[in-house]
């Protein structure tokens, strides 16, 4: 039995490393199809022949496609990712000392959102189709609909505008203390939180509701036990696994969360980073942080799948 | 006569969609739905007549002052050049809405019809197009925009393109599990024990019966590619100037935003309502149809 439920899990894990390599297949193809020549987008038009030259061999770019794509992935094993080139620094360097940051607000937003979430979600699972139901319904449906930048900017305008409670911008080298610390986390967690509490609570509630129409809780129903006894001792413990795979797949959204916040609020974190990137054709720095974001939704979804496949006995014991 | 064209019988079970999936409702609250489908038209009208009715030319910088509040001449205010953010707003509206549907339109197309058609294939190809389909799922759609652009520089058709490459996937998924669930329901096999084509069988039996998930799911891959496109351009990534969508007027305008400023709020906010009422005219109308089918 143990046996069958290893093999499931390998396969999974599998699966989910050939996946990483076609994406890596595919930013490395669009990286490469460059119309003119990357060279050449470095140097400018008015650069000699011989300069693009030196830098094309300089950057490899004299080998044939698949050689380089090849090399470049050893890189990437190796933790070699290359030359910024608008940084003059290596990649992974840069990289290096944005990670922690990003990784931080990524771990306040979570801490922060999934409780509430689950809460919203259970309330609005218990109430099925009546006023607090209907209410939170229209309103988590808005959120998941709303821009990061509608929340944020109403969250600068009522916070730091209007309240003066918080600075607009954020600057992680200030942190003095505690009070700092939550004057600039405050608002780009606000931010995070709109969007992620709402979907989480939506595929909660989902969750929750597909146990509740289940046969053994009409059973439970039957026997005279309550309501709230009968979705906390009853569903939930049945609902853990698609819970926690709703968790997993939410988290994912940071990752394009994280994009337009760390801008607006000028947190120095690794997608900030990416998007100067972009903005300069900085494409080794491009490459190497697509990958990681590639690599983290992955295995955010690799771990609801194993959630679900975990929890579910009749997966467990074919 | 061909019966099964009447035969208005759905899927049983539709597929799960990853974000949001809609949910069912004892009683349909229709005041989501009238809320939901007048923003949408509101917005829809305001893309195809809101150029015509802008009251000052687009460029044009008709203020002495800059991030003014809202006055008779200038309704909602003036913008950092001083020029009028109606005007603004009335002319973006049509970059931000005409983009996505086109966008939406052509990924609910090429992903619905490869879908069908793999769902119909030789089981090898259907494999290994599931195959690849799914890795194409798996990069985040915002991570592919920002690779294209900083490969090919940012054009429209560029953002179209990438746009029907990050959500086609999805409608592929879709469309094709909703295919495989109809052929094998009597009324095809009939047809296949005809002697019918494999383009017969897609185009007169499956299709119609699959048109109406198939719409919803275009109407939810609008609002995603909304936020997609409004989102590059407030980056500064999207559509570039001088033309503007509504994440371009925010980007343009944030410098404001200390001061409050209505040039800020008001595109932003404009994106808002459109994706609100967007999503919830198609969660309402997914309720229902979810209620009928029972």
């Amino acid at each position: 039995m143990n046996n069958s439920i290893f093999k499931i899990v390998l396969g999974r894990l599998s699966s989910g490393v050939s996946t990483l390599l076609i994406v890596s297949l595919v930013i490395f193809a669009i990286t490469a199809l460059l119309p003119g020549d990357a060279a050449q987008q470095i140097l400018g038009q008015f650069a000699t022949p011989e300069q693009v030259a030196a830098l094309r061999i300089q950057l490899g770019l004299d080998q044939p496609a698949p050689l380089r794509y090849l090399s470049w992935l050893g890189g990437l094993l190796s933790g070699d990712l290359g030359q910024s080139v608008s940084n003059a620094m290596p990649v992974s360097e840069l990289m290096a000392g944005r990670l922690p940051n990003s990784l931080l607000l990524a771990g306040i937003t979570t801490v922060i959102a999934v409780p509430i979430a689950l809460l919203l979600g259970i309330a609005s699972a218990m109430c099925r189709d009546r006023l607090l139901d209907r209410i939170l319904n229209v309103c988590t449906l808005s959120m998941v609909a709303v821009p990061e930048f509608l929340v944020a900017t109403l969250a600068v305008l009522i916070f730091a505008v209007h309240l003066g409670w918080l600075p607009a911008l954020s600057y992680v080298s200030t942190v003095e203390g505690v009070g700092d610390f939550i004057r600039i986390y405050a608002m780009p967690v606000l931010t995070l939180c709109a969007v992620l509490v709402a979907q989480m609570a939506r595929m909660t509630r989902a969750a929750i509701i597909n146990q509740l129409d289940s046969p053994y809780i009409e059973m439970a129903r039957l026997k005279g036990i309550g309501p709230l006894r009968r979705v906390l001792n009853h569903a939930l413990p049945n609902a853990l696994g698609p819970i926690a795979n709703a968790v997993a797949l939410s988290l994912s959204y940071l990752l394009g969360g994280v994009i337009i916040v760390e801008t607006i609020f000028n947190y120095p974190g690794i997608a900030g980073l990416m998007v100067d990137a972009v903005a300069n054709r900085d494409l080794a720095l491009v490459q190497a942080c697509a990958m990681l974001f590639c690599a983290a939704y992955l295995v955010l979804v690799l771990i609801a799948d194993l959630c679900a496949i975990l929890s579910n006995p009749r997966l467990r014991h074919q | 006569m061909n019966n099964s064209l009447l035969d208005s019988r759905r899927p049983s079970s539709e597929p799960e969609s990853r974000v949001s999936a809609p949910q069912r409702h004892a009683k349909p609250f229709n005041l989501t739905r009238w809320v939901g489908a007048t923003l949408v038209i509101f917005w829809l009208l305001v893309a195809i007549f809101g150029p015509m009715l802008a009251p000052h030319p687009v460029g044009a910088l008709v203020a002495d002052k800059i991030y003014s509040g809202a006055s008779a001449a200038f309704p909602l205010g003036t913008d950092y050049l001083g020029r009028d953010m109606l005007s603004r707003i009335l002319t973006g509206a049509r970059y931000t809405v005409g983009l996505a549907l086109i966008a939406a339109l052509l990924s609910s197309l090429i992903g619905a019809s490869l879908g069908m058609l793999a769902a119909l294939a030789p089981r090898w190809l259907d494999e290994s197009v599931s195959r690849l389909n799914d890795a194409l799922i798996s990069i985040p759609s915002k991570m592919l925009a920002l690779v294209m652009v900083s490969a090919f520089g940012a054009s429209i058709p560029l953002l179209i393109l990438t746009a029907v490459i990050s959500y086609a996937p999805g409608a592929f998924r879709i469309s094709r599990s909703l295919a495989a669930n109809i052929a094998t329901l009597e009324y095809v096999q009939v047809a296949r024990t005809r002697g019918e084509g494999k383009l017969y069988i897609a185009a007169v039996e499956v299709l119609p019966n699959m048109f109406h998930p198939v719409l919803t799911d275009m109407g939810m891959r609008f609002v995603f590619i909304v936020l997609l496109l409004s989102g590059m351009s407030f980056l500064g990534l999207g559509v570039q100037p001088p033309m503007a969508d509504l994440g371009s007027l925010v980007r343009e305008n944030i410098g404001g935003l200390s001061q409050g400023a209505l040039a800020v709020i008001g595109p932003a906010l404009a994106i808002g309502t459109l994706t609100i009422g967007a999503n919830l005219l198609i969660d309402s109308l997914s309720a229902n149809r979810g209620q009928q089918g029972e």
